[in-house]
């Protein structure tokens, strides 16, 4: 174990010397209160030490211990439901142990040390096992069959194995390898600035259902895809990320709040556990683990967050899962990249950002994927990545903004016109894309209906006919455009309003499953096919821009989900009987 | 008892450097004895061998390298605390100002706070009444609350805050909010408006200042917000008050971050404004808030001056990402002389919804509040329009909102700095300007809401 002393301290960026045989990256304890730190920089034996906590009263001539091991994350039951921060500490033990604020060198098993869990073995004695391998599962909670793997690299025989129950440093069996007997346990360890393995990169071809219609229908992300959502403040980025973490159909869902507000940490954990998750009908929080480092949490373990939290992610996916992670914000992410760069006096790029923040940027995006496992029943794992960013005065020219456009597939532009007009969520459907679209394509037309990229495709159409025509109405008035024209303006209206916006406080609203997406944008398209004919048969278009049945369209989205069906019929009835009534309609 | 350094060695704006000290930590607070016996204050910034860069809470002016000396107190900048602070008037440096007794601290408190665990949090859900209808409706403030005023200069700002400090009240309770009031880097006149108002309605009584003028030295701000902050947690968690921070002008404050950080030749992010600049916003920001364990809350109002009305500047911007909303000035309503001159739509405040509904405010609130929004927002939309090609290119409809935008700037925007409208007041009012339009435009309200109060 390597000991060395302090010769400098510039806020989270501490030097010592007599460094030489620490490696880099391992964590290292900082002073009498051993705070939790990491080497990021050798120079002869001078290490540069980033800081995990607050270094205030740290001096000259102060003890730095070595570890030998770099930051790691620990991977077992008792993840779920549960809040840590950026190094994977338990803030909720932490709370119970030292009070509402966190004190420094506090240091506490990120999983519960005391707690038994049933293992219920499914490997046998004599079995040959190779990394992945399932040895058995806990049933972490009603919801969660955690899969006890064999860590990547092992190589061996079971000589023991037995069900039972264990907590989760116990020995629960053997395994004889090349280099002698190794005990088996439920939890191992992973270095969080290393990928997990995996056999193989499959592209991906299933989208992740959100619930969201301006994901789902306009803008789809692919399970094991990437996404970024940037938005200036006040464009609703934290509700539609929420939004996100509660309806995706993932099976586990890792929330980072990176240098974000507390309070949202606060709300997640206390409006997760009042939810249904639409899949399981258990409350959302079972599948959910919340990584937090608040804004006023130290700066350096902010950048180690969002690494904590895609490890736990590829480990969860590695059990042949699904997994979200939703990092809120990357730009926070940056911004501690930022600072420690320019502590340790490196050449500034772009606005003061190191020049090495797109190649990291893209390693984490890089770790998103769709997988073949490792392990020998060749499990398919999906671990799809979504950040959002927050650009300085919301310009997106910005380098993080421009770094993360350059990796992500799928961009939700946030705009703040949007959100004064109180369209949510703000996403303009100009700017945003997704270029999964096509390669999803044939899952929805197999899965919900086989018109709906059709759907989707004329309902683009009539947007951007939308906007070509407001800059003429802008020059001359609405007078002087045609009937037909007209009629675009008052559906893209409607699908604006009834369509694209979504209620994210409205129970019936907050989640669209896709059939109901389909039907009430197909609701739409009928009233403009009826009215079409309508104007052909000689209707007055001002009478049918008023048709009371177009305010009834306006409530459709928040039908109960349950029977929507029968109110959609009935509003189809209703539109060709006005139609009718005003001298047009089939 | 300490040991006196003779070793300054440079003194650069607000830096000294001093050398070959021992034991000296990080962040640690330092004394510096002037030649004729004055103290003067100061922190340490870096520890670089036995070398200190040392930052100076006070003006440099006669520090002299050969017979100034400078001792370390072992401890970091601390701010002794006490409910006998209610009423009085302190410095920057939290030092008593007012010719009043010496404050016997009932607890020392280091002014950087320690963060608060998320975990530990209790999310702001009870509604404050402002008195004042673009807030109390339209962007409603919560007890633990964050919510900025952003301002420009020559705008009213100081007014609408001794408004919300006169005001604000949690209804069905008696309780009055302590007020807590940094005055950052502002003029005499500015301040002296504020403790005037507190004296003129009593407040004063249940008020603590800290004065930092703009004649003050510029280093000082940096600490003002914090010893104000450290009065303001000991108030709310220990003794279970609820206490509401005024802050202004963060710009200052902002401005003297940027001072020093030049001093130290770091690396700029923004605008020469040092690239920590939201982390530290952020440590100071989120002290604000509920946590389990106390009944108190801190509810804090910052105020700060965009530079050229820019909301892209970057201490709005960061401030913005922090803060759980913002109340936006604007110039344009006020040249109208409509008072407070809240600008609307770009408003916000993220924790509303949380605390209006049945129960709290009124059933009718959320409703009626996405209603207003969007019909004067289409209603600046169509006057917008309006101006470009006159009103007959209006259609009737477009004419009926641009109306209403109109009464609505001039009725529930514009109420004086001296009317309290109750929240019921404030929604019957936008009842009655809703009526300006078509009963069928009211899609944002729910059918049995409104079949109820149209």
């Amino acid at each position: 174990m390597t000991e060395g002393r302090i010769v400098k301290v510039s806020g989270p960026l501490v030097i010592a010397e007599g460094m030489r045989e620490a490696n880099m990256f391992d964590v290292v304890r900082v002073g009498e209160q051993n705070l939790i730190g990491e080497i990021i920089e050798m120079h002869g034996d001078r290490a540069s030490i980033q800081v995990y906590e607050e270094t205030a009263g740290i001096g000259r001539g102060d003890r730095v211990v070595s570890t030998g091991a770099p930051l790691s994350v620990e991977l077992g039951p008792g993840m779920m439901e549960n809040i840590y921060d950026g190094i994977q500490r338990p803030l909720v033990a932490i709370k119970n142990q030292v009070g509402p604020n966190i004190t420094r060198g506090i240091d506490l098993p990120a999983l519960d040390r005391e707690k038994k869990w049933y293992f219920e073995a499914t490997a046998k004695r004599g079995d040959r096992i190779t990394g992945g391998d399932v040895y058995g599962i806990v049933r972490e909670n009603e919801v969660v069959e955690h899969k006890i793997m064999a860590p990547p690299g092992t190589r061996g025989r079971i000589e023991e194995l037995l069900s039972g129950y264990y907590t989760v440093t116990d020995t629960i069996g053997k395994l004889d390898t090349d280099e002698g007997e190794v005990p088996i346990t439920l939890m191992q360890r992973w270095p969080v600035r290393k990928a997990r393995p995996y056999k193989e990169k499959l592209p991906p071809n299933e989208p992740l259902i959100t619930g969201q219609r301006n994901v789902d229908s306009m803008f789809p992300v692919a399970k094991g895809g990437t996404a970024c959502i940037p938005g200036p403040f006040g464009s609703g980025k934290t509700v539609v990320q929420h939004q996100l973490a509660k309806w995706s159909d993932a099976d586990f869902v890792i929330y980072i709040g990176c240098g974000e507000r507390g309070n949202e940490m606060t709300d997640v954990l206390q409006e997760f556990p009042g939810i249904a998750d639409p899949k399981t009908g258990s409350s959302l929080m079972k599948r959910t683990v919340l990584i937090a480092n608040t804004s006023d949490m130290p700066v350096a373990a902010r950048e180690a967050s969002v690494y904590t939290g895609i490890t736990i992610a590829e480990y969860l996916r590695d059990m042949g899962c699904s997994v979200a992670v939703i990092a809120d914000s990357t730009s926070r992410w940056a911004e501690a990249l930022r600072e420690m760069s320019g502590r340790l006096e490196e050449m500034p790029g772009e606005e003061g950002y190191p020049a090495y923040l797109t190649s990291r940027l893209a390693q984490f995006y890089e770790r998103a994927g769709m997988v073949k496992c490792i392990g020998s029943d060749d499990r398919i794992g999906a671990l799809t990545a979504i950040g959002a960013v927050s650009p300085p005065g919301g310009d997106i020219s910005e380098p993080v903004s421009q770094a993360t456009l350059r990796i992500v597939k799928v961009f939700w532009g946030l705009d703040s016109a949007l959100a004064y007009r109180r369209h949510f969520p703000a996403i303009n459907w100009l700017n945003s894309y997704s270029l999964y679209k096509d390669r999803l394509a044939p899952w929805y037309e197999k899965n919900i209906a086989a018109d709906w990229m059709d759907q989707i495709t004329e309902a683009m159409r009539i947007l951007s006919a939308e906007a070509e025509l407001d800059e003429i109405v802008k020059l001359v008035g609405i007078d002087a455009l045609s009937a037909s024209d007209r009629l675009t303006l008052d559906v893209a209206q409607s699908v604006r309003e009834d369509f694209l916006q979504q209620d994210a406080m409205s129970p019936d609203d907050s989640f669209c499953p896709p059939e109901k997406q389909h039907d009430l944008l197909g609701l739409i398209l009928y009233f403009r096919d009826a009215a079409a004919c309508a104007i052909e048969g000689g209707a007055d278009i001002d009478a049918i821009s008023t048709l009371p049945v177009r305010e009834r369209i306006g409530r459709a989205k928040s039908a109960p989900t349950a029977d929507y069906k029968r109110e959609y019929a009935e509003i189809r009835t209703e539109i060709d009987a006005e139609l009718s009534a005003i001298g047009g309609g089939r | 008892m300490y040991r006196e350094y003779r070793t300054i060695e440079e003194v650069a704006g607000p830096l000294m450097l001093v050398r070959d000290v021992d034991g000296v930590k990080y962040d640690e607070l330092g004394e510096i004895v002037m030649p004729d016996g004055e103290i003067r204050r100061c922190r340490v910034l870096e520890v670089n061998g036995s070398d200190v860069l040392v930052q100076l809470f006070e003006a440099s002016s006669g520090l002299n390298l050969e017979y100034s000396k400078v001792r370390f107190t072992g401890h970091g900048v601390q701010l002794p605390v006490s409910r006998e602070m209610l009423g009085r008037v302190f410095n920057g440096m939290g030092e008593p100002i007012d010719d009043g007794a010496k404050i016997i601290p009932e607890a020392v408190r280091d002014v950087n706070g320690t963060p608060i665990n998320p975990a530990a949090r209790k999310y702001p859900s009870e509604f404050i009444q402002t008195g004042v209808s673009t807030i109390d409706g339209l962007n409603t403030l919560v007890r633990g609350q964050k919510l900025p005023i952003f301002s420009g200069s020559g705008l009213p700002h100081a007014n609408l805050a001794a408004q919300i400090a006169r005001q604000a009240k949690v209804r069905g309770t008696d309780e009055k909010f302590a007020v807590v009031f940094a005055a950052i880097g502002i003029t005499f006149e500015e301040a002296d408006f504020f403790i005037s108002d507190f004296k003129k309605t009593g407040a004063i009584d249940r008020t603590v200042l800290f004065i930092n003028l703009a004649s003050d030295a510029a280093i000082e701000r940096i600490t003002t917000p914090k010893m104000a902050l450290t009065a303001a947690e000991y108030l709310a968690f220990d003794c279970n008050m609820h206490v509401l921070v005024i802050m202004t002008d963060i710009t200052n404050y902002a401005e003297a971050l940027r001072e020093v950080s030049a001093a130290r030749k770091e690396v700029p992010g923004r605008r020469g404004y040092p690239g920590y600049l939201y982390t530290d916003l952020a440590t100071m920001y989120e002290r604000a808030g509920r946590r389990e364990g106390s009944d108190g809350s801190i509810t804090m109002i910052p105020i700060l001056t965009m530079p050229e009305d820019d909301k892209t500047h970057p201490i709005p911007d960061l401030t913005g990402y922090i803060t759980e909303g913002q109340i936006i000035l604007s110039r344009d309503i006020y040249r109208k002389g409509y008072l407070p001159p809240v600008d609307v739509l770009p408003s916000l405040s993220r924790l509303k919804d949380k605390g209006i509904g049945e129960g709290r405010t009124r059933e009718d609130h959320s409703g009626t509040m996405n209603q207003l929004f969007s019909a004067y927002a289409r209603g600046k939309e169509a006057k917008e329009l309006m101006v470009v090609l006159g009103e007959s290119a209006l259609t009737p409809i477009d004419r009926m909102y641009a109306k209403f935008a109109d009464e609505f700037e001039a009725r529930y925007v514009n109420q004086g700095f001296y009317e309290d409208r109750t929240i019921e007041q404030t929604l019957d009012l936008g009842w009655e300007l809703l009526h300006i339009l078509p009963k069928s435009e009211m899609k944002r309200i729910k059918p049995a809401i409104l079949e109820k109060y149209w």
